[in-house]
């Protein structure tokens, strides 16, 4: 029997929302092939997080720790998983598409000689490898795909499909981990300071733009993503000038976000911008000007000034609490 | 240091698009340096500015592709090399880094720049699959660099924050446009950029055969496109800020029930 695996990514103790939703998208493709659906699992300690991955139906875990993965290296996290892939041999590898595979896919791609389709909206698997759809052009086209080979890697944009559990009794394997002396080193750790929820797995995002101006706007956006529990986005143009911090940046070079709400405050809706957030379930947009093209694709618009509109929209939210 | 920086000639994806039967068809004048790829330029050059060294580019592309060498050289790179392909068509990233590979092989660098994804595909697999074929250090999405004696120091932005890491040199970087606006060439640099070097190499003289990578090496294959689907249409009011706000407040609660 071939295996599927889906390496699960986990940050801060806790699985990460992008990588249950490609563990339940494979696990009905490996059913319809009749393959074995296995996880990886890399973490400090990677074994905690298997009664989880099992009722995502995963039927064999395998787990490395070491304190090493306590962070991102490229190089730490390509060992684990090219031992990974050594050991289970999969015909089918696929994560979720975040900054740190991102990191490695290309290297293990090289390394394996396999296929490699990153940053897909939807895959299938066919008689002849995998069929996928993927955003080219700044997401204003899809372009379908295929791979084929012995092995094929499979990046997944966040919110591509739902998370539903399945549970079954997972086989544990612990896989022996030896960290080699890398030559790359890392240094030092920058956190953005006042990220609170994390942008790619938010619920609701508050993204602001060139509108929000200033420090008096940044503080309106603080209050409202507040009274919402809400992840702080920006565009690039906020990125730029240093309002926000470049974790925030949602886009084409940024985040690929789908909240269940997301409000574009102050931003026009550059193709580049849409890339990262035109998966939202419903999209409000503040813009001053009526011809913003953020409106074509907002749900809700409101044509207006954000300083007006913002201290008003976070009272009235407030009052509802 | 002695960079080299990977640079491709994409289409200007800002330019109108049309797709008839499943086929991409899109202004073939209307072609930029990936906006990556320029960044990758820019940092190269701030780098050797302030600590000597050169920058070279080199580009795998038509022969039409040379004018986005010659932008490079006229932003103040000092040479050009030219992979001549004339035909790129079904190739894919993992095609791209055998043929930098192959290049590669053959030069002395210190430092390898790239794109961290090609703005046209959004692939971002070249570089980390080049590095590994060079058997290289390398650090993906960099949004800042440093030099350190032998050392590249590489800021590079991760999915909750940022990383440093030490690379010791040489070693491959993967550059996000986030990292700098690059220059505008002046007229000064276009000029002088006529009389830089390019040298121009070809499949065979890199030992490459168009038709072994073609069934070798790719694996993907883009079918057919369409355009993306759009939202639907939502509602648009205009009125005072209470107004607004009321409206707003309403809907999101009744109708779309998210708060
Ligand atoms: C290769 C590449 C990658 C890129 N990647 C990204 C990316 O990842 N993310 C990204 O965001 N961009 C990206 N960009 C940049 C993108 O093209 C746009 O330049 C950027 O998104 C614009 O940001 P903005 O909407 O905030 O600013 P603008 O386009 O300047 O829009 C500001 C908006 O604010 C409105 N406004 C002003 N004042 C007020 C007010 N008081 N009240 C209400 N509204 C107001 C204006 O009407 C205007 O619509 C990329 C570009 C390139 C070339
Ligand atoms: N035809 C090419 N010529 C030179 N460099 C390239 C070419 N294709 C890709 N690259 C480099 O590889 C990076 C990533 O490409 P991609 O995997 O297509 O996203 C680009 O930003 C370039 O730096």
């Amino acid at each position: 029997m071939s295996t599927f695996l889906v390496f699960v990514a986990t940050s801060d103790g806790k699985i990460k929302r992008s990588s249950l939703e490609v563990l339940s998208h494979a696990r009905s493709q490996a059913e319809k092939r009749g393959m074995l659906l296995a996880a990886a699992v890399v973490d400090t300690d990677a074994t905690r997080y298997s009664d989880e991955i099992q009722s995502y139906g995963a039927k064999t875990i395998y787990a490395i720790s070491n304190p090493v993965f306590k962070t991102h290296l490229n190089a730490s996290l390509i060992q684990a998983l090219s031992t990974i892939i050594e050991t289970a041999k999969p015909s089918i590898f696929a994560c979720a598409s975040t900054e740190a595979t991102k990191d490695v896919l290309g290297a293990l791609g090289a390394s394996f000689n396999a296929a490699v389709l990153p940053d897909v909206a939807s895959f299938e698997l066919t008689d002849n490898g995998v069929s996928a759809l993927r955003p080219v052009m700044a997401a204003k086209v899809l372009s379908q795909n295929t791979a084929t080979g012995d092995l094929i890697l499979i990046s997944v944009r966040s919110g591509s499909y739902d998370s539903a559990k399945s549970p079954v009794t997972a086989e544990v394997k612990n896989i022996g981990f030896q960290p080699s002396d890398f030559a790359a080193v890392l240094r030092e750790i920058l956190t953005s300071a006042g990220e609170k929820v994390d942008l790619s797995e938010a619920q609701v995002v508050v993204a602001a733009g060139r509108g929000v101006k200033d420090e008096v706007g940044r503080k309106l956006i603080e209050d409202l993503s507040e009274v919402l529990g809400a992840a702080i986005g920006a565009s690039r143009a906020v990125v730029e000038t240093g309002l926000f911090p470049a974790t925030a940046q949602i886009g084409q070079t940024g985040k690929v976000v789908s909240p269940q709400l997301y409000f574009a405050i102050g931003i026009s809706g550059a193709v580049q911008h849409t890339a990262g957030m035109a998966n939202s379930k419903v999209i409000v947009a503040i813009n001053k000007d009526a011809d913003a093209p953020i409106f074509q694709m907002a749900t809700y618009g409101l044509v207006g000034d954000l300083f007006k509109i913002l201290p008003l929209l976070t009272e009235e939210l407030r009052k509802l609490k | 240091m002695k960079f080299i920086v990977c640079i491709k000639q994409v289409p200007d994806v800002s330019a109108p698009i049309q797709i008839r039967n499943g086929e991409l068809s899109m202004d073939s004048d209307r072609m930029v340096i990936n906006a990556y790829d320029a960044s990758a330029v820019e940092e190269a050059l701030v780098l050797t500015e302030k600590h000597g060294g050169s920058v070279d580019v080199v580009l795998i592309g038509p022969d039409k592709a040379k004018e986005t060498i010659r932008k490079a050289l006229a932003m103040g790179a000092d040479a050009g090399h030219h992979i001549a392909l004339e035909d790129g068509a079904g190739l894919d990233s993992a095609a791209y880094a055998s043929i930098l590979k192959a290049f590669f092989e053959k030069q002395s660098y210190d430092i390898i720049a790239v794109g961290k994804q090609s703005q046209d595909t959004d692939a971002g697999l070249a570089g980390s699959m080049l590095a590994t074929h060079l058997n290289l250090p390398y650090a993906a999405n960099a949004v800042g660099l440093e030099l350190e004696d032998k050392t590249l120091v590489v800021k590079r932005q991760g999915d909750t924050g940022q990383e440093m890491i030490g690379l010791p040199t040489p070693c491959l970087v993967t550059c996000s446009n986030d990292m700098n606006n690059p220059r505008i060439p002046s007229l000064k640099g276009i000029m002088s950029s006529k009389k830089k070097p390019v040298e121009t190499y070809t499949m065979d003289s890199l030992g490459l055969d168009l038709n072994s990578l073609r069934s070798d090496v790719v694996k993907t294959n883009t079918q057919s496109y369409k355009n993306m689907p759009a939202r639907e249409p939502g509602k648009k009011f205009d009125g005072d800020a209470e107004e607004l706000v009321g409206t707003l407040v309403n809907l999101l609660q009744n109708e779309a029930k998210v708060i």
